[in-house]
């Protein structure tokens, strides 16, 4: 069986500026951070970014990686605004194709299933129609002749997921209350490129759980990474939970002063260090407090 | 137990009637005051209502968990309709149109907000109730800047499919209660949590708000306010479901 595991570095290597870029997860929980970090070095730039929003959105258009962004939102869940994407929205700093997060999820799931479109109720009536002019409806050819939105497929150069569990060949597992929408991405994805907190043994995987936490199949993946901690600082139930203290420093800190301490080492080991230390610091501040 | 009922607790209240006689559908209450009054209805009136834990889990008063509910059954739930959401609004205006989205421009807003998020497919296919905890004419418009959750006059303009299964049974403010059952389907008040006049709602409110005339009210004459707890319900929500009182922090002092 065909070994797919590789570094951060491999994946970004068969990434291109101006691709289209699924992200898993959803908000803050269980995105493929360390992959994003990777993709934040490696230069890539003009991107479609496609993405249940969350910090993914803000570190790519705090960076200026962004040429299209393609969300129902973005959030950091305990704190509701994404401060940088905020701000790139702001100044204009990229285009922005604004659907509900039901068309988002139909428009993956067109793709998934080499669809050009699904329909579906929403959108009509709402300003989602106005801001993306180039939607269309279609009528039912049934005798019920009801309008729908044509929600159209979301199809991706490259999706990238964090899954809890992965082994060698691709197979992937999360272990969490929530797949999200990440066999989705994969499925929608020409390829597709997984991190995970521990490669395991094919065998090992059923042990560990139930079957149906397997939710992604190697036939739908490209590479895989192991990449502990690779959520950080989003959520990734069960292995640890969002570090919410993090995440209040990413959201009040400046972005040159947040990508200098953080960001600009030369690979994931070097963010994973520099988080470490900075926690040290504020068990410090603390006792030094008492 | 007999002192005054605060004005988060009759907002609690106003937020639990929402869902009285939804029977069997998820209700999602977005915010606290909201959270509270889904607890209070199915602790109460509506004990059938389903309720989730804020992640994919459908959980019991107790928190027992009941069944398994991850986003994409959310979403799918949305379009089968068997839900019953009250979202927030950044605006709202007469027919009932919200943005959540961002404020001014939409090309390069002044304030970028969450997003479309759920509001578009909400409204075309279940009830969306709302709740403000600060009623300001900021937030009761005469425009919305970008239309999230579709209003009255756009569902019915945007043509069967999208009015087939609309409905905005109720919005909840810190000063009132507001509903849209006129001939054109604008927004009135139907009732003033008590303490508040009608001036206050009127200067507090960015449009011409329907009030039906002194004698059309119930009480002839007399502004209809809404209903005070009963003494079992004032219980539940002091001492079972909000014993921290946290609801008096988001309904806070200017809402007096």
């Amino acid at each position: 069986m065909t070994d797919k595991t590789m570094t951060p570095e491999d994946v970004v290597g068969r990434l291109r500026s101006g691709m289209t870029l699924g992200i898993g997860g959803w908000g803050s929980r269980r995105k493929p951070m360390a992959l994003v970090r990777a993709v934040l070095r490696a230069g890539l730039t003009d991107l479609t970014v496609v993405s249940y929003g969350g910090p993914d959105v803000g570190l790519l258009a705090a960076a200026g990686r962004v040429r299209r962004l393609v969300a129902p939102f973005a959030t950091l869940d305990s704190i509701p605004l994404e401060p940088h994407f905020r701000a790139a929205r702001q100044c204009a700093a990229f285009e922005l194709t604004e659907l509900d997060e039901a068309m988002f999820m139909w428009g993956l799931t067109a793709a998934a299933h080499r669809l050009p479109f699904l329909p579906v109720r929403t959108a009509l009536g709402s300003d989602v129609m106005r801001v993306n002019p180039g939607l269309r409806t279609v009528v039912s050819p049934y005798g019920d002749g009801e309008e729908f939105v044509a929600a159209p497929a979301l199809r991706l150069d490259a999706a990238l997921v964090h899954m809890n569990r992965a082994d060698p060949s691709g197979n992937g597992q999360y272990l969490g209350p929530d797949p999200y929408f990440d066999d989705l991405f994969c499925e929608a994805a020409d390829a597709a490129y997984v991190s995970c907190e521990r490669l395991v043994g094919t065998a090992d995987l059923a042990k560990e759980a139930a079957p149906q936490t397997l939710l992604l199949k190697r036939h739908a993946v490209t590479g895989v990474v192991e990449a502990p901690n690779g959520a950080h600082f989003t959520s990734c139930a069960p292995d640890y939970d969002r570090d919410e203290n993090f995440q209040k420093l990413y959201a009040a800190t400046g972005w040159p002063e947040f990508a200098d301490r953080f960001l600009a080492g030369s690979d994931e080991g070097a963010y994973q260090s520099a988080v470490r230390t900075w926690h040290e610091e504020q068990t410090g501040e603390r006792e030094a407090e008492r | 137990m007999t002192d005054t009922v605060s004005r988060a607790e009759y907002c609690v209240v106003a937020c639990a009637e929402a869902w009285r006689g939804d029977g069997e559908v998820l209700a999602s209450p977005m915010g606290l005051i909201p959270s509270l009054g889904a607890r209070l209805a199915k602790h109460t009136f509506s004990p059938d209502l389903l309720l989730t834990d804020g992640e994919a889990m459908l959980v019991g008063l107790d928190g027992t968990v009941e069944g398994w509910l991850p986003y994409r059954q959310h979403l799918a739930l949305v379009t089968g309709g068997r839900r019953h959401v009250m979202m927030g609004a950044s605006q709202l205006d007469r027919h009932g149109n919200q943005n959540i989205s961002c404020i001014g421009d939409w090309r390069r807003p002044d304030r970028q907000l969450l997003g479309v998020r759920g509001a578009p497919a909400n409204t075309l296919n279940h009830p969306v109730s709302y709740w403000v905890p600060r009623h300001t004419r900021r937030v009761f418009v005469e425009r919305v800047d970008m239309v999230c959750g579709v209003g009255y006059a756009r569902a019915a303009g945007a043509g069967p499919s999208a009015s087939r299964f609309h409905r905005i049974p109720r919005v909840v403010s810190d000063l009132g209660v507001f509903d849209f059952e006129t001939p054109d389907r604008t927004m009135r008040l139907a009732s003033l949590h008590p303490g508040v006049t009608l001036d206050r709602v009127r200067e507090a409110t960015g449009f011409d708000l329907t009030v039906p005339r002194a004698g059309a009210w119930a009480g002839a004459g007399e502004v209809p306010y809404t209903r005070e707890p009963t003494a079992a319900e004032l219980r539940l929500i002091r001492e079972v479901i909000d014993p921290a009182g946290r609801r008096e922090h988001e309904v806070g002092a200017a809402g007096r």
